[in-house]
């Protein structure tokens, strides 16, 4: 390999609140392809973390479900091995590989040691550029996704989940399942995957991040043998996803003791200059912690059930805020109005300077921490690169927080929190609820 | 494809074991052992509290009452008002949660290192001076009753699991779930509460794990600042819980629910577990378990009934090596379409049964050893893991002793070993056989 092909540039950076050290180099293989890396030598493996902007998004008119499936037969037999072959190969090799797939991406996310790094990078490379699609395989995994189908049909989480997007994006992929239907699934065959594959996992969609023993220009070599005979373009990305619903109730009849409810209204973009300060706003009003207003009430004051959260989604074609709550049937209609109560006091009196300063030093102090091993750390630089935040952005992302004032919240909570629009899907029985309109 | 797994055959059995050296272990005065596991890349630490009990150590008539005190040890001390633990954690951009199983009861921070020192005030502080409240009482059962729906009442699955615990253990306190049984649950009180937390909640039941970028001695200062000042119970009652008697007859469960939408079965066969100086027997349950039904492209299970018949969308075997007291090894079949649960069952049976007449296939298990040897090196990158592994392990009869020499006994397992302990462990007469579906006249209607 020659080193001039390299452009690798090593940017030293400490984030704010504790010490830690990230030192991502951008790496250009010889071949074109970029990827993020951090070379950390202690322990002999490294952690590969890579996306196809698109997901399931990407499936054909007709063929919903058909990435979901493609994407869980990659490892199930390539180039000359069928799927027992090919998993004895990895078993083997004490390599991992991971396959998923979800809206707005596919990922695949490998650790592999120092000492077969060759091999265990060709034998992914069979999966990602020779994968067979053997009718044998598609047969077996087709039944498994029809079986997870037909659970989630029974299970009160997978339906509210399946009816709010139904109702929120109708015929948009936002609004239905990944998994597909039962009939389009049973439908699928061997050309609908080759299709699939090619319209998801292209060169112009992708995105690499890279952490462990490993060095740029090694990684260089890797990047094109790995990636290197993929296709240059893949589908064009979906339209944006026209929100459907208004603010209301609606009650999906499920026997089973405890309702499950989930709430939502649209949200703001990822690139919003005020981001931030929805961020922090989500954080004080139904972050995951004991200290959110949505816990407090519904959970430590009143006991009326286990978990109660809401958080930002800006997607890649829709934005939304959402959140979850799951209460005994004869509970749930309190645990919404109360809901509904916070909502509407934090989108008219926004917060208090004391929460805020709390939910700063929560975020600022809790950033470093998320870069705890090799996978989340190239996980984190995946994500980074595709909502196509600079290198430095780790850097500086802890001070965007502390820049937000209270006058931001509250601005922000009166712009992004609609009380009025906040629709409630309800699976289970629920007492004294009914639905809206 | 022959060729191909040979040539990556030869790199195998390169690998070297890592030595353990990142752990230390020592024991403060008043009975308490710690344990340190460094890693120094990141400025962060997790620090865990472990007490040797758990679900498994209630007394009769109070089920869910360890789980219970769990929720409780978030409200007020003599030191902290209700919450402010999990406020002042976050307020220092930390996590922290707990978690009850039938061995032990554990709470933890992750936080950066610099803040060990008020991690150990406030859980050492907790540790014997918690002061409840009757609302705390009140609010926090419909909490734990709410969880119970959320798991266990809205989830076939997790009440079928239920049954076939209840139905395993006839004498043993294993039997009963750790959320608890919802009738007792509505019932538990302050005194309940108050009897488990002052005879288990002690520095003589408890083991510090901090995990992360901490020296030994660093530790050993803090932790006997905070927790060496702490009075220990003397009266601590053995772990002598009641033993199964003899199983001398299979036991069978149908559970119907409308809420079923893929029926399977599961039968699990009482098993031992690793004993303390004695862990062979319980190593080479580990490696049938995997070998016989871990990944289905990989496993006995998997190719019999996934790939050379389409018996099966899923097939697995289950082993849960660490537990006090006897434990369970499990195999579960999910049947395709149009094939029933008896002949599910039945190709289970066989499938088995052709594990033992065929034996071990040496390759399969040289796999296995290599992936073992070469999640040391893995594990080095999570720490937080290699903590849990410590805290569950001496929270169920083992040593550190015992857990470093873990691995190399599971490498020494042999083919004659497994196939052994196959034979000991597929008895029927200590199994539980249970059998998920739909309610009859439903699937009647379906077909």
């Amino acid at each position: 390999m020659i080193r001039a092909l390299f452009m690798a540039a090593a940017l030293a950076m400490a984030t704010v609140a504790a010490k830690a050290e990230v030192e991502i180099q951008e790496v250009t293989s010889p071949g074109g392809i970029k990827a993020w890396l951090v070379q950390e030598n202690s322990i002999p493996f490294t952690a590969l973390e890579i996306r196809f902007k698109g997901g399931a998004s990407l499936d054909a008119d007709g063929k919903r479900g058909a990435t979901n499936l493609m994407t869980a037969l990659l490892e199930e037999g390539a180039g000359d091995m069928d799927a027992r072959q090919f998993a004895a190969a990895r078993d083997g090799l004490a390599a991992s590989y991971g396959f998923d797939v979800s809206d707005d991406a596919m990922s695949v996310s490998a650790q592999f040691l120092t000492e077969n790094r060759d091999q265990a990078i060709e034998l992914l490379r069979t999966a990602l550029i020779e994968p067979r699609f053997d009718d044998s395989a598609l047969d077996r995994v087709q039944s498994q996704v029809l079986s997870i189908i037909q659970s989630d049909e029974k299970d009160p989480e997978a339906i509210v989940g399946d009816a709010f997007a139904r109702l929120a994006f109708g015929d948009h992929p936002y609004g239905s399942s990944i998994n597909g239907t039962l009939a389009t699934v049973a439908s699928l065959t061997r050309d609908d995957m080759i299709e699939a594959k090619n319209r998801v996992m292209a060169k112009d969609r992708l995105y690499v991040g890279v952490v462990g023993d490993i060095s740029a220009e090694e990684l260089g070599t890797l990047l094109d043998t790995l990636l290197g005979d993929l296709p240059e373009t893949g589908a064009n990305m979906p339209p944006r996803a026209d929100y459907l619903l208004t603010g209301g109730v609606t009650v999906v009849p499920f026997d089973t003791p405890q309702s499950v409810a989930r709430f939502g209204h649209q949200g703001i973009t990822r690139d919003d200059d005020d981001f931030f300060a929805a961020f922090v706003m989500n954080v004080i009003l139904g972050g995951g912690g004991f200290e959110a207003r949505l816990m407090t009430e519904v959970r430590e004051k009143r006991g009326l059930t286990y978990g109660v959260y809401s958080y930002l989604a800006p997607r890649d074609h829709a934005e939304l805020v959402l959140g979850q709550v799951a209460s005994a049937n004869d509970r749930i209609a309190e645990a919404i109005e109360v809901i509904q109560a916070e909502w509407f006091k934090v989108a008219t009196e926004g917060v208090t300077q004391d929460e805020l300063d709390r939910a700063k030093t929560y975020l600022t102090g809790a950033y470093p921490l998320r870069f705890d091993g090799n996978g989340p750390i190239a996980n984190i630089m995946v994500g980074m690169q595709m909502q196509d935040l600079p290198v430095d952005y780790i850097a500086t992302r802890n001070a965007k927080v502390e820049a937000v004032t209270l006058e931001d919240v509250k601005r922000v909570a009166a712009r992004v929190l609609q009380p009025e629009n906040l629709h409630f899907v309800v699976v289970g029985q629920p007492a004294g609820l009914e639905t809206t309109n | 494809m022959r060729r191909l797994l040979a040539v990556f055959g030869l790199t195998l059995m390169a690998l070297p074991a890592w030595a353990q050296d990142f752990v230390s272990t020592f024991s403060l005065d008043n009975g308490m052992d710690v344990v340190v596991i460094e890693d120094h890349r990141a400025p962060a630490v997790v620090h865990m509290v472990w007490y040797r009990a758990g679900a498994a150590d209630e007394p009769p008539g109070a089920s869910g009452i360890a789980h219970f005190l769990e929720h409780l040890l978030f409200k007020a001390t003599d030191d902290m008002e209700s919450g402010q633990l999990s406020k002042v954690v976050a307020e220092n951009g930390g996590t922290d949660n707990a978690f009850t199983s039938w061995d032990y009861t554990a709470y933890f921070q992750r936080i950066a290192a610099d803040r060990l020192d008020l991690m150990m005030t406030m859980e050492a502080d907790r540790m014997r001076d918690i002061q409840l409240t009757e609302s705390d009482i009140l609010t926090e059962r419909d909490v734990i009753l709410e969880e119970r729906n959320q798991r266990t009442e809205n989830n076939p699955a997790g009440l079928f699991g239920e049954e076939r615990r209840a139905a395993q253990y006839l004498n043993h306190p294993y039997s009963i779930p750790i959320i608890g049984w919802k009738h007792e649950m509505q019932q538990l009180s302050m005194d309940d509460a108050m009897d488990f937390y002052r005879t288990y909640y002690a520095p003589n039941n408890a083991i510090l794990i901090v995990a992360g970028d901490v020296t030994p001695e660093e530790v050993r200062v803090l932790a006997e600042k905070h927790y060496g000042v702490l009075e220990p119970t003397v009266d601590l009652p053995e772990r002598a819980r009641p033993q199964e008697p003899p199983q001398r007859a299979e036991r069978r469960i149908k559970f119907e629910d409308p809420r079923v939408a893929q029926p399977y079965v599961i039968r699990t066969y009482l098993a031992p577990e690793r004993d303390s100086g004695a862990q062979e027997q319980a190593a080479a349950l580990v490696m049938l378990a995997e070998l016989l039904g871990g990944e289905g492209a990989t496993s006995f299970l998997g190719r019999k009934l996934q790939f050379e018949s389409q018996t099966a969308i899923y097939t697995a075997a289950f082993y849960s090596d660490v537990s006090l007291d006897d434990t369970t090894f499990g195999l579960a079949i999910v049947p395709n379409e149009g094939i029933s649960l008896q002949e599910a069952e039945d190709a289970l049976d066989q499938a088995v049964a052709d594990f033992i007449t065929e034996g071990v296939d040496t390759e399969a298990l040289n796999r296995l050893k290599m992936q073992m040897r070469a999640e040391q090196i893995y594990e080095r990158d999570n720490v937080g893991s290699v903590a849990r592994r410590y805290g569950a392990g001496l929270t169920s009869g083992l040593t550190v002793e015992d857990i470093q020499a873990w691995p190399d006994i599971l490498q020494a397992v042999t083919e004659e070993d497994i196939i052994a302990a196959a034979e000991m462990v597929f008895d029927e007469d200590k199994a539980v056989t249970g059998w998920l579906m739909k309610p009859q006249q439903d699937a009647e209607v379906l077909q």
